[in-house]
């Protein structure tokens, strides 16, 4: 019994698994994270100024205590509207990267358990949307489907599926062949619980950190269809609109279009790192 | 050349204060062999590394002296190791698949090591190439030298391995468990090899956890256990009379010194079961005609089972033995009913299993799956990577249709049968050590009450005390629960250790089968014969090494494994 022996000694030390905050960088991401995402459920929390309020006089104030991130052409409150403008920019994302990942499944799922002939027709098919730019994509839904923000998040989400397709075609490919898989026929579990309980997690586990990374991708694609004038409706505070609004006055007032842009970055900036901090800490303890 | 002698005083080596040698001595003199032995863990690779300089950056390596003809090995800078290894020690790695460089042809990487060096000129280096290469068994040199590892069978690479270590004739040869992934045939082979470095004067080094290995090569031993000595002597004294316990367990362990009923681990050896009677059971479990072939990445077809029947008794076990490649896993899977044969059947209880083109299907085979379990050779990989050891055993009993609220009882039950701590429930695989996650997958096994359980290289990559143990608990669980065993290993010791009856494979086609005792004292098949002939036996176990004859046509086209094989074809 000497493994046994040995591994009782050892177990108490294997069982420590010491929780260690994370690094600065990934700290300070995923408090970001936290305040948008506080900011997108309750914004009256971080100001009471309504974004869509119209102050005339105010117009084109730099930041100041009273506007502390300046106001717009129409005395709206800049801050006021990146808050608010968080909610829309979010939900964006993640419905977004929700819909991107709910095709990539059923594609990659089909393509990886459909046979030899399904997974080459599916191959060939997102090869063709892979020919394209997925903002060219998006572009071309939203040409035929109107504008909003509606449209906008099928579109964003289309324009990711291919990539996030391939990925969980991949992921199935190399799970379906797991020991675990087989050992589950074995017993006899019908397939549809095979693929349920034990394919899709095990194929979607490394996915969670893409996912995550996609989230912020997401915010920046929905953004630059806005900025074009294809996404939310002026004045409705969301940060591509913001952006675009400001451009005419970008020589004389810098700060209509800087903050909604600082935002964007750094909510890709914090998602990205957040992203990459979970795939440190998850692979670390697969086998 | 008058005095290439190795000595090791009070060698110490630990990684950040942890001590995994303590105190290792040993005097290799020229044209002698010392043998390092132990279990996983025991320290012996890191001694081996840490007297060619590569225990790695983090080793402490202290030692009253370590000096190899006159010259001290000790705090030797990176570039005068340089000059040592190669040159004057050559390092044989236990595994050649990764240890050679899959992009480059085996001739160059052989060809470096004199480059390196500075031997000769360019003539006389590919003269000296084609030399070693040919010294060390390669058949025609002149391909294999230009070809990959990757289109090479596992003895191949290993001796193209054992080439470049030889390449500027080392006075000391060291080797990290050179034959331990190879097959008994080409092992025999490997190991003349190696008798003949020895023959010319060198002096080697054998790091080995198989005694029987050790017995053919080494003229001392030394047993190391969680890297402290246990005995050190004369190859014959240790082997023949050991006088430590754990030595003794050791040579215990090795099942094929055992007959069948025996006990292998040292807790319950002497209890001996009772000898079956050879009384006719059922038959459960019966294969006639199976044949399967697969399409190659090289587009060729291989008939990788060919004609196999064969008949599994309720309570018996039939042992499938064969060199890899010879089609076990693949009749395993068809007996498993997760593959189906080209041609022939599979009954279970006189009812069609599989048949070719999905004549029985999978809704008919799934009530009846829980009566034929499975255990692999990987337990690790055969468990879902984010569940406990309790969510493994509670699914497998979901299946057996038990209720949920009788599942907890019965986890602790099965861990019980196995010889599990009920504690270990909560654990996950990656926790355990590898005996213990054979445990728990014979734990889902048995969860079903299965009659049957298909057991491919159950003990393969275990420790041979582990294994030991491992095999014991299948032959209580046999007499405890009636089961059958389809059981294969390329392992003969295991086999006979095992088996009831034994089906000798080669090139998927069945070569003999008999009784066990039949088969292994009066094998009918040249093939057999051969490959009992490869086994290494230790002292005093009767017939002596004999070495067979290189067969050029099997090693040619041995290249390509069954499971890699399968996994193309689905």
């Amino acid at each position: 019994m000497t493994d046994l022996t040995l591994d009782r000694t050892l177990a108490p030390l294997r069982r420590q698994r010491q929780w260690k905050l994370p690094p600065v960088g990934a700290s300070l991401a995923i408090l970001f994270l936290s305040a948008l995402l506080l900011a997108a459920l309750a914004p009256g929390l971080f100001t009471r100024i309504d974004p869509l309020a119209i102050v005339p006089r105010d117009a084109f104030q730099p930041p100041s205590w009273a506007h502390w991130l300046g106001t717009d052409q129409s005395g709206r409150d800049i801050f006021a509207r990146i808050i608010h403008g968080a909610r829309q920019s979010l939900l964006i994302g993640v419905a977004a990267t929700a819909i991107a990942m709910a095709i990539a499944i059923t594609l990659g799922l089909l393509s990886g358990l459909g046979g030899a002939r399904v997974d080459r027709a599916l191959g060939w098919l997102l090869e063709v949307l892979f020919a394209f730019p997925s903002l060219v994509l998006a572009l071309l839904f939203v040409a035929v489907f109107g504008s909003g923000v509606g449209p906008l998040i099928v579109a964003t989400g289309l324009g990711g599926a291919p990539g996030y397709a391939r990925m969980v075609r991949g992921q199935v490919l190399a799970v379906r062949n797991a020991g675990y898989i087989e050992a589950a026929r074995a017993l006899g579990h019908p397939t549809s619980r095979i693929v349920l309980r034990q394919l899709l997690p095990n194929a979607m586990r490394p996915l969670l950190v893409t996912l995550t990374m996609g989230v912020g991708q997401a915010i920046v694609w929905a953004s630059a269809l806005s900025f074009l004038g294809l996404g939310a409706r002026p004045p409705a505070p969301e940060w591509g609109t913001m952006l675009s609004m400001g451009r005419d006055f970008i020589a004389n007032a810098w700060w209509l279009t800087f903050f909604p842009g600082l935002f964007i970055v750094l909510t890709t900036l914090a998602t990205t790192v957040t992203g990459r901090y979970l795939q440190q800490r998850l692979e670390g303890r697969l086998p | 050349m008058s005095d290439k002698t190795l000595i090791v005083e009070g060698l110490n080596v630990a990684f950040a204060g942890r001590s995994v040698v303590r105190d290792l001595s040993f005097t290799l003199l020229p044209g002698r062999c010392v043998a390092l032995v132990g279990e996983s863990g025991s320290g012996k690779s890191v001694s081996a590394r840490s007297l060619v300089g590569l225990a790695g950056a983090k080793a402490q390596v202290s030692a009253r002296q370590l000096s190899f003809a006159g010259h001290d090995l000790l705090d030797l800078s990176e570039r005068q190791w340089r000059e040592v290894r190669g040159k004057d020690i050559g390092f044989v790695l236990q595994d050649a698949l990764v240890s050679l460089d899959p992009l480059r042809p085996v001739g160059k990487e052989v060809l470096e090591v004199l480059q390196t060096h500075q031997y000769g000129d360019r003539q006389s280096r590919a003269a000296r190439v084609h030399e070693l290469l040919e010294r060390v068994g390669v058949p025609d040199v002149e391909l294999r030298a230009r070809q990959r590892p990757g289109q090479l069978s596992g003895g191949l690479r290993q001796r193209a391995l054992i080439a470049s270590a030889l390449a500027l004739d080392p006075a000391l040869v060291i080797a990290d468990e050179p034959t331990t992934a190879l097959d008994a045939t080409v092992q025999a082979q490997i190991l003349e090899v190696f008798q003949q470095i020895k023959a010319r004067g060198a002096s080697l080094l054998i790091i080995s956890h198989d005694l029987a290995v050790v017995a053919q090569l080494a003229d001392d031993v030394v047993v190391l256990r969680h890297g402290e000595v246990v005995e050190q002597g004369p190859m014959q004294q240790v082997l023949s009379q050991p006088r430590h316990p754990y030595t003794r367990a050791l040579l215990a362990a090795v099942p094929a010194e055992h007959p069948r009923g025996s006990r292998l681990s040292p807790e319950r050896a002497g209890v001996h079961r009772e000898a079956r009677a050879r009384v006719h059971s059922d038959v459960l479990l019966e294969g006639r005609g199976l044949g399967k072939r697969y399409l190659g990445p090289d587009g060729l077809a291989r008939q990788v089972v060919q004609g196999v029947d064969f008949t599994l008794r309720a309570g018996r076990t039939l042992g499938i033995v064969g060199e890899s490649g010879s089609g076990k896993t693949t009749l395993a899977r068809i007996a498993l009913g997760l593959l189906q044969p080209d041609q022939g059947e599979v009954l279970y209880r006189g009812q069609p299993w599989n048949r070719p083109a999905n004549a029985v299907s999978e809704a008919v085979r799934r009530p009846l799956r829980r009566e034929i379990s499975v255990i692999y050779q990987d337990p690790l990989g055969s468990f879902d990577p984010r569940w406990s050891v309790a969510q493994i055993l509670d699914d497998a009993l979901q299946v057996a249709g038990i209720e949920a609220a009788a599942r907890p009882a019965r986890i602790a039950v099965l861990l019980g049968q196995v010889r599990l701590p009920a504690d270990l429930a909560q654990r996950r695989p990656l926790q355990l050590s590898g005996g213990q996650r054979q445990r728990v997958a014979i734990a889902r096994a048995i969860a079903s009450e299965p009659k049957v359980i298909i057991c491919d290289e159950p003990v393969s990559a275990l420790d041979v005390s582990v294994q030991a143990q491992v095999l014991d608990l299948l032959a209580d669980l046999q007499d405890e629960l009636g089961l059958a065993y389809l059981f294969i290993s390329h392992d003969l010791g295991v086999i006979r250790h095992v088996s009831d009856d034994v089906l000798v494979m080669r090139h998927g086609q069945v070569v003999e089968q008999a009784a066990v005792e039949q088969l292994f004292e009066r094998p009918a098949h040249a093939y057999t014969q051969r490959l009992l002939g490869a086994v290494p036996r230790l002292p005093g176990s009767g017939a002596a090494l004999v070495v067979p004859p290189l067969d050029l046509e099997h090693e040619a086209f041995h290249l390509f494994d069954e499971t890699r094989l399968w996994k193309i074809a689905i």
